[in-house]
């Protein structure tokens, strides 16, 4: 990659703070990752508030599309929870949500994309693996040991398998946030490369000009996807908690 | 052997794992294929279902790449 000078492709995934804040000497500045998620929850929320505002039962435009992100989490649950999985929607549709907007907003240049942090999508994805292993444990006590024990296996297997289980579950967070850090990471990173060729070039630089603009193509549809993706593995693990197997 | 040297080649042999991913969307998106081949109607729901392994598989590859970028700059 374009190494130690002025324009490495990981520079714009720098930090800046934009209000610097200390407490003691801890540093709570508001850093442009902070504003981005503000704009993120400030949009995510005009768009349903302002949306629904009508509650007209035959939906204008915008009420059309609130009620259609609230349909796509809403039939979600149900198709992998079932009826229980009523009372998480919330959590599942505010998850999906930033983590949508926090990838589209990305995609406008000079934008920062503050899911293609690790730390941001670990602590989502820690949040929601504390959550569902203390709703596990408070649904069934100590019934979610059985939880590692595949079914069907003779007990002679129990001491290799049951470690495997175990690490295979404390992966879950680990997986959840390098997949969506890294493929954020990944596409941002590739853009700015080929976008430095394109200037390089000269008069052959439409080549990769045209590869950035259907590489932005499949940015957009990564960031719909890791989105779903994030969303759909937090309802199974809810369904894992709540019906063991 | 100097340690950038070494970094490198760790980087370039630690990139080699994405040849799994490569194997493993062509297989996801052949079933799928091969689904809708026989049954066009159930296209909707076997689609959902193939973008989820799609993501899923991309994100082995991914993993490797992260090793890959850690070895190189950390």
């Amino acid at each position: 990659m374009a190494e130690a000078g002025a324009h490495s492709p990981l520079a714009q995934f720098k930090i800046e703070p934009i209000v610097p804040l200390h407490i003691g000497h801890t540093d709570v500045s508001f850093t442009n990752s902070s504003a981005v998620m503000v704009i993120a929850v400030l949009a995510a929320s005009s768009l349903l508030i302002v949306g629904m505002r009508q509650k007209a039962l035959v939906p204008g435009r915008l009420q059309s599309v609130a009620e259609m992100f609230y349909e796509f989490i809403a039939n979600l649950l149900s198709d992998t929870v079932g009826h229980e999985g009523k009372k998480y929607f919330p959590i599942v549709f505010s998850i999906f949500i930033f983590v949508l907007l926090g990838n589209l907003i990305g995609m406008v240049p000079y934008s920062f994309t503050f899911t293609s942090h690790i730390i941001v999508t670990f602590a989502l994805a820690l949040a929601i693996f504390t959550g569902v292993t203390v709703l596990a444990i408070f649904k069934h006590g100590i019934h979610f040991a059985t939880f590692f024990v595949p079914p069907g296996v003779p007990i002679f297997l129990w001491p290799l398998l049951i470690p495997i289980e175990i690490i295979s579950y404390l992966s879950r967070p680990i997986s959840l946030a390098v997949r969506l850090f890294a493929n954020m990471l990944a596409g941002h990173t590739l853009l700015q490369v080929f976008a430095g060729f394109v200037g390089l070039l000269g008069v052959a630089g439409f080549l990769p000009l045209a590869f950035v603009i259907a590489l932005s193509g499949l940015e957009f549809l990564i960031a719909f996807l890791q989105a779903y993706v994030f969303a759909i593995l937090t309802c199974l693990y809810i369904n894992d908690a709540l019906h063991l197997h | 052997m100097e340690l950038a040297a070494a970094k490198v080649i760790g980087a370039g042999l630690a990139v080699i794992g994405v040849i799994g991913a490569g194997v493993g969307i062509g297989s996801i998106f052949s079933s799928f294929i091969q689904a809708v081949g026989r049954n066009p109607a159930a296209r909707g729901d076997v689609f959902t279902m193939t973008m989820l392994g799609f993501a899923l598989v991309e994100a082995i590859a991914l993993y490797a790449l992260v090793i890959a970028l850690v070895i190189l700059f950390g």
